[in-house]
């Protein structure tokens, strides 16, 4: 039983030996944060000027330098930020719902749920903005609810929902490659691009669409952190406890989505991203996943991905998802390797 | 009446019974063909086909696309049984269920190593494709099985599954950037990247049956330690199979079959994974008879497959990778959800 092991996983280290830990992680977290970012704005191939920056972080007018750092780098940079900590907290509840280091969104078809929503509404639709927004949240939610209803009978947590799960993001990568296909070689060239994930798109405009979004999401993330600490006793202890197991199951799920969902409309597919934030911060406090930390670490990620991908090569500016791509293989192998060794790998 | 209780009901079919179905899937396989051959976006009377077949006349529109439908055709007898037996192999190798050259991510594998190919050498021959496509699925093979062993309870369907739906979305996440950085393979290979068999022409398909036969006799020299295999690897190694020894040899087999299969059609998932779970029913589990009834089943589903893609969408069509995915996907739910082989989940 799985949702029974995390119980005990989560239960096992006392309190005060788990908190200190969050809180220095945490602040390494955000010191790494601000390194990186700093690169990317101080340092790197093409760098500014350093006094030119500083005068038009200051609020004054500086014609080249002002445009680059206010119109492209500053925007990436916020964009990037909201994107790693919604896919960081969505894939850690899914993972510790799941009882799983596996099950994050990506893995289990949600984020093909919303990919495949998104292009179809990209290609065909011809939607922008918070039509893009909507159409992967929409997706994401009708995969979620569909992998739902298919592992019903029993108890819907686990590994059944992870097989179905599986199964519906095979089909969908076979839809997804199909509307390739269909698409002319430049809409198909953009299409890629956008599956691989990349912050070169970002707008002032889009940060606000994803700060509004994600904000409004993230207001009910107490709350389902709450009921999810109650869901991860077993789902008897739960409702003997008081709780309302299915709705909570609902908003957690629907949270988890949307979390995950609202930023691939504007990023792509970020790879990894969601997969790796929630072990890597549980290997970072030796705990159990904190979501906060989960969604400090996403951010970390992303933006040190966006550093390397600007910076990597000389003459290529490679989109951030192949950086995330690339570099997340070896800690996927690691995560394997860790969720099997410690057998909650299924 | 439960699929197991049809499949025990199979079991008490004897050879002769057995021989009999077989026959009656040839001729199912034969009625796939001479529908392939007739059927797509325009359909050709039976005179015509028998006249594009005994005297060929290139100035004839409907010969020709006769002619244009025997590459598919051929291609899809020589896919489909490398899917289909490959299926039966891993499932029997392992007592695992689930296991299919999608799932395990072995398809992503090959088409991350034949992307990656054509981006750094340009215009490659098919035998150098082929070669990268190995690789790729053996290496996956031996990641998955070797990341899922890890642990207390070894490699459980779940696991393995799991292991290597994950490696598939990093490998998918590498082919996505490669064919991004390079736009010539994006345009060769959005179009192999589902699974098509429209693609290739019949020397490509040819090329491929020497290592496809290979394979499949490699395969199929297996299915006794396969039927030993499920009692248990406790029982099968008391029988005196050295299970190791097997479980490599039939690897290669396995890795031969698919690799093959995805280098000339690229990535088709679903197909291992169906085909052996209805031939049990209609065979029964004893892979002595579940091996060869896949190798003709497996063409029957592939063609019939692309020929509703050709049929659904006129005059485009769906590729069968494509068709293969959607049929195939809600039969592994209901596997899941039936526990349909005994698999404990």
């Amino acid at each position: 039983m799985i949702p029974a092991r995390t119980a005990q996983t989560a239960a096992a280290p006392a309190t005060r030996r788990r908190r200190r830990p969050v809180a220095r992680c945490a602040a390494w977290l955000a010191a790494v944060l601000l390194l990186a970012a700093a690169a990317y704005i101080f340092a790197g191939r093409d760098a500014l000027p350093a006094g030119q920056v500083l005068q038009v972080l200051g609020g004054q007018s500086v014609p080249g330098t002002g445009f680059i750092l206010l119109e492209d780098r500053l925007p990436r940079l916020v964009v990037g930020i909201l994107a790693g900590a919604g896919f960081g907290i969505s894939g850690s509840l899914f993972q510790r719902w799941l009882g799983n280091p596996l099950a994050s969104p990506d893995v289990i078809g949600i984020g093909y749920g919303a990919a495949t929503a998104t292009i179809v509404a990209m290609i065909y639709l011809g939607l922008t903005g918070w039509g893009l927004n909507l159409a992967a949240l929409a997706g994401g939610l009708g995969v979620a609810a569909l992998i739902y209803w298919l592992s019903a009978s029993g108890s819907r947590t686990g590994p059944r929902l992870i097989l179905a799960g599986l199964a519906i993001g095979a089909m969908l990568q076979a839809v997804i490659q199909f509307l390739l296909t269909q698409a002319q070689l430049n809409t198909a060239a953009d299409a890629i691009r956008w599956l691989t994930g990349s912050l070169a798109p970002s707008t002032w405009e889009k940060a606000w669409v994803l700060l509004i979004a994600l904000g409004l999401v993230g207001a009910l993330l107490p709350l389902v952190i709450r009921q999810l600490k109650l869901l991860e006793l077993g789902e008897d202890a739960a409702a003997a406890l008081g709780l309302r197991v299915g709705s909570a199951r609902m908003l957690l799920v629907l949270v988890a989505v949307a979390m995950g969902a609202i930023p691939v409309a504007v990023t792509g597919p970020l790879a990894f991203v969601a997969f790796l934030a929630g072990p890597i911060t549980a290997a970072l406090t030796r705990g159990a996943i904190n979501i906060g930390l989960a969604a400090l670490t996403g951010a970390v990620i992303v933006t040190v991905a966006n550093f390397l991908a600007a910076n990597l090569f000389a003459d290529l500016s490679l989109p951030v998802g192949v950086i995330t791509g690339a570099f997340g293989a070896p800690f996927l192998i690691w995560v394997l390797v860790r969720a099997n060794s410690r057998g909650n790998g299924g | 009446m439960t699929a197991t209780e049809s499949t025990r009901r199979a079991e008490r079919t004897g050879a002769l019974g057995k021989l009999g179905l077989c026959a009656g899937l040839l001729v199912l396989l034969l009625c796939a063909v001479l529908a392939s051959l007739l059927f797509g976006a325009r359909t050709i009377p039976f005179g015509a086909l028998i006249e594009a077949l005994t005297q060929f006349d290139a100035a004839n529109p409907e010969h020709a696309v006769v002619h244009s439908r025997i590459a598919r055709t051929v291609g899809a007898l020589v896919v489909g049984a490398a899917l289909g037996l490959s299926g039966a192999g891993m499932q029997g190798l392992t007592r695992n269920p689930l296991a299919d050259a999608g799932i395990l991510g072995l398809n992503a594998g090959s088409a991350l190593a034949v992307v990656g190919l054509v981006a750094l050498g340009g215009a490659v021959s098919l035998g150098s494709m082929m070669l990268a496509a190995f690789i790729g699925a053996a290496v996956v093979m031996l990641l998955v099985y070797l990341l899922a062993s890890i642990g207390r309870e070894g490699a459980t369907p779940i696991k393995l599954a799991l292991a290597g739906a994950a490696l598939a979305v990093g490998l998918t996440a590498m082919t996505n950037a490669v064919m991004m950085v390079s736009r010539a393979s994006l345009d060769e290979f959005r179009f192999w990247q589902v699974g098509s068999l429209a693609a290739r022409g019949v020397d490509t398909y040819l090329a491929a049956l020497p290592l496809v036969l290979l394979g499949t006799l490699i395969v199929l020299l297996t299915a006794r330690v396969s039927n030993a295999v499920s009692m248990g690897d406790d029982t099968a190694t008391a029988l005196g199979f050295n299970l190791g020894r097997m479980r490599l040899f039939g690897s290669l087999g396995i890795v031969l079959l698919a690799g093959s299969a995805t280098a000339v059609a690229g990535p088709i998932g679903f197909v291992g994974l169906m085909i052996p779970h209805a031939v049990r029913l209609l065979l029964g589990a004893d892979y002595r008879w579940l091996m060869p009834g896949s190798l003709i089943a497996g063409p029957i589903l592939l063609l019939a497959a692309d020929v509703a893609g050709r049929v659904i969408a006129p005059p485009g069509e769906i590729q069968v990778g494509v068709m293969c995915a959607v049929l195939g996907a809600p039969l592994f739910i209901i596997l899941m959800r039936r526990g349909l082989t005994g698999v404990k989940l």
